[in-house]
């Protein structure tokens, strides 16, 4: 069992969570990822690794479905019955120069070891974080290591109105920029990929597709890449974005839709009104 | 030669393929005492038992059925246990018909089956567990070597199990979260029911291996950390990792692996999705790629999840179909169809990436190729379409890369399975041995354990040779 150590609420319906893995934590580096199963009924989903330090990984959850949902409404305390990983490839991490990381929701907890990593290697890092509204931009005061922070929000409550695009259109008409990484919702991966495409820039991307057992053993998770069938569990998460094939991934993250749609709505009847969000 | 022998086995009871084709119960029942007394009598009692060497870990076969036939069922299960630590699962899933039966001297006689060896080491098996319960054989003091068996699969449990029995500190590391490999995530629950796997996992911890799951080696620790902690090391991987034909459209939304499919509905019990929350989809009309018993475990399962119609494609003939006859009986009764000599090209979807139908092309037999099975050849210009919703490609695994990857040393072969020594086990690098579908490409569960039960023999020689060298 995995006993959660600490937790608290970033934003709404985000929670941020440190859980006793002491292999697993040993072992992690940026970029990879867990899959967790809460209890005996549960199903296995990935999860990016935010941090991992002392015997504890740290993972940051958004509530869109009855799994996340049920996640986030654990305690410190409660136990998770599954924990496995680290999974995937580590992120590269090298000296390149000037890095660009730009994180969107939930994404910008999956950017901040990279960052944080491509930082100690001696690079220049610029970051941009966007959310929705402004108290969707989580962590922003944990990036003080970057040397340049962009905020973007849809709203205009924060930084610049608009979305992550715009602030990476702003750093790349007025720097140069050797690499880059994008992480967020697959949309958002998307447009920074095709923008990057257009500069000529390696990207990045942490892709996000279905996942059963997250070690190369079923397939669900299978991707496009450069043409090829590559699983995004064991070939990557990450994946060069010019070379991504977004359009089949938006399409294959739907394939449960209903299903998901129905379990959720089985446990809100169930639990009543998620208060705990 | 004896006479009178009944020409026919004791037929064993199953589920009517209506009622079973709607629910994931076992569709074999089993033997009851009478039946298996009946059936015990059958065999010739061979001085020199062919059928012992058809089996891959050489049960004593005439011994543990004379017992049967003598109603010493207790008796009979002791037997079996000293050759086989899962009989359980032996007796339910061995293709018995290419091994121990089809070496049978009755089996030989005109128009005679084979003795039903097979349900009899389940029924020994099943009959101890109701009424025995666990039993555990006398161990011998515990030895100061701490081995490793890497993957809890049918050949890391057998190795397990036999250095435990021998006194040796077992650590068992298993990559899911319930142990049991294939045991577990592939043959359904209707032919092998989980809580068979986990009464017979409950003997192996009993006989003091520790079980670590949720452990993936070359990730949550890595190839050099065990073989520093640990003095010898098993690595029995499975070959996990699906193929796809990779023909266009393998990525549309209905295309699926049957690795996938069995996992979700087997390791996480999917078909009783909402109460568990690992979701799976239920084509309407199905077809399965291939003609092996992934295969039928995946058009059996289609069917029990509510498909109206599934259909087994092949593109060589029934005759070199690699299922087990069983299996494809089974499959028959319970409806399900089989198109020979068909090979998809393509697979065709809507709009929005939702698989429609299959393009597939005629096939026929030409020369043998290096399997020995006559190579298929397309027909060109017979290309035909069929609809479907869901297709399962059950065209085999290969070689799991992750522990490999982070053990260079080991040396592979051009397939990329672990070279070993046939005698052995005994893998390129000292102390590292080897076995099951890691070594041999995707097999039977039972060769497995065969490979792992010699491996725990050549472990126990390499060990004790070492404590002699050591000691001198």
């Amino acid at each position: 069992m995995f006993r959660i150590l600490r937790k608290r609420r970033l934003a709404e319906g985000t929670h941020d969570f440190w859980v006793e893995a002491p292999e697993v934590a040993q072992h992690a580096r940026p970029g990879q990822f867990l899959v967790v199963r809460i209890h005996e009924q549960g199903e296995r989903i990935p999860l990016t690794i935010a941090d991992a330090q002392d015997g504890k990984v740290r993972i940051v959850v958004k509530a869109v479905g009855k799994t996340t949902y049920e996640l986030c409404s654990l305690k410190e305390g409660d136990e998770l019955a599954d924990v496995v990983g680290p999974l995937g490839h580590p992120s590269e991490i090298d000296r390149f120069g000037h890095v660009l990381l730009v994180g969107g929701g939930v994404g910008i907890a999956a950017i901040y070891p990279i960052a944080r990593e491509l930082k100690r290697a001696g690079n220049r890092v610029t970051v941009i974080l966007g959310g929705r509204t402004a108290d969707q931009v989580i962590m922003r005061d944990e990036f003080d290591f970057a040397d340049r922070v962009l905020i973007t929000t849809d709203d205009g409550s924060l930084g610049m109105k608009g979305v992550v695009t715009d602030a990476m259109k702003v750093v790349l008409d007025s720097d140069e920029v050797d690499i880059a990484w994008a992480i967020g919702p697959t949309i958002m991966m998307k447009f920074c990929a095709l923008l990057a495409r257009e500069r000529d820039l390696k990207i990045w991307t942490s892709l996000n597709p279905i996942m059963v057992d997250g070690t190369g053993m079923c397939g669900a998770c299978r991707v496009s890449v450069n043409g090829k069938i590559r699983f995004a569990c064991v070939d990557g998460p990450e994946f060069d974005g010019r070379f991504v094939d977004w359009d089949e991934l938006l399409k294959r993250l739907t394939i449960y839709r209903e299903e998901e749609k129905k379990a959720l709505e089985r446990y809100l009847e169930k639990v009543g009104e998620p208060t705990w969000l | 030669m004896a006479v009178n022998i009944p020409d026919k086995k004791t037929p064993m009871k199953e589920q009517l393929p209506q009622e079973r084709i709607r629910n994931f119960n076992e569709v074999a029942l089993g033997y009851s005492e009478e039946e298996a007394v009946e059936e015990a009598k059958r065999c010739l009692q061979c001085k020199v038992p062919l059928c012992v060497r058809g089996c891959p870990v050489n049960i004593d076969i005439p011994g543990f059925i004379r017992q049967v036939r003598e109603r010493n069922f207790e008796k009979a299960a002791e037997v079996i246990k000293s050759y086989n630590n899962l009989p359980a699962i032996c007796g339910r899933v061995c293709p018995q018909e290419n091994q121990c039966e089809a070496q049978c001297v009755v089996g030989k006689m005109k128009n005679h089956e084979p003795v039903a060896i097979g349900r009899l080491e389940r029924f020994v098996a099943d009959w101890e567990a109701e009424h025995i319960g666990l039993k555990l054989p006398e161990i011998p003091p515990r030895r100061s070597e701490k081995v490793a068996v890497i993957g809890a699969g049918p050949g890391g449990i057998t190795c397990a199990a036999d250095l435990a029995k021998l006194g040796y500190k077992v650590v068992m590391f298993e990559a899911f979260h319930k142990p049991g490999g294939v045991l577990i995530y592939g043959i359904p629950e209707f032919r092998l029911p989980k809580a068979i796997v986990e009464r017979e996992m409950a003997y192996i911890r009993a006989l003091g291996v520790e079980v670590r799951t949720n452990v993936i080696v070359g990730k949550t620790v890595s190839v050099r950390e065990i073989l520093d902690e640990f003095d010898a090391v098993y690595i029995g991987i499975g070959a996990g990792a699906p193929k796809f034909m990779g023909i266009p459209g393998t990525n549309l939304i209905g295309v699926f692996s049957a690795s996938e499919i069995l996992t979700r509905v087997n390791l996480m019990r999917a078909y009783a999705f909402p109460n568990y929350d690992t979701p799976v989809k239920k084509g309407d009309n199905v077809i399965v790629v291939g003609a092996g018993n992934v295969a039928m475990d995946a058009a059996r399962t289609a069917l029990r999840l509510g498909a109206k119609s599934v259909t087994v494609v092949y593109r060589r003939s029934e005759q070199e179909m690699p299922a087990r006859l069983e299996e494809y009986h089974h499959a028959l009764e319970e409806g399900i169809k089989f198109h020979w000599l068909t090979q998809p090209v393509r697979y065709l979807g809507d709009e929005n990436g939702r698989l429609t139908a299959v393009e597939c092309i005629k096939m026929q037999l030409g020369e043998p190729d290096e399997s020995g099975r006559r190579r298929p050849i397309p027909v060109e210009g017979s290309n035909f379409i069929i609809e479907a919703d869901m297709v399962i490609e059950a065209i085999g695994q290969g070689p799991q890369k992750i522990l490999l990857q982070d053990f260079p040393e080991l040396k592979l072969n051009k397939w990329g399975y672990i070279e070993v020594d046939p005698e052995t086990y005994a893998t390129s690098v000292p102390g590292v041995y080897a076995g099951g579908d890691i070594v041999t490409g995707a097999a039977t569960v039972i060769e497995a354990m065969g490979a792992g039960k010699v491996a725990a023999r050549s472990i126990h020689q390499y060990l004790s040779s070492k404590v002699a060298s050591e000691k001198s």
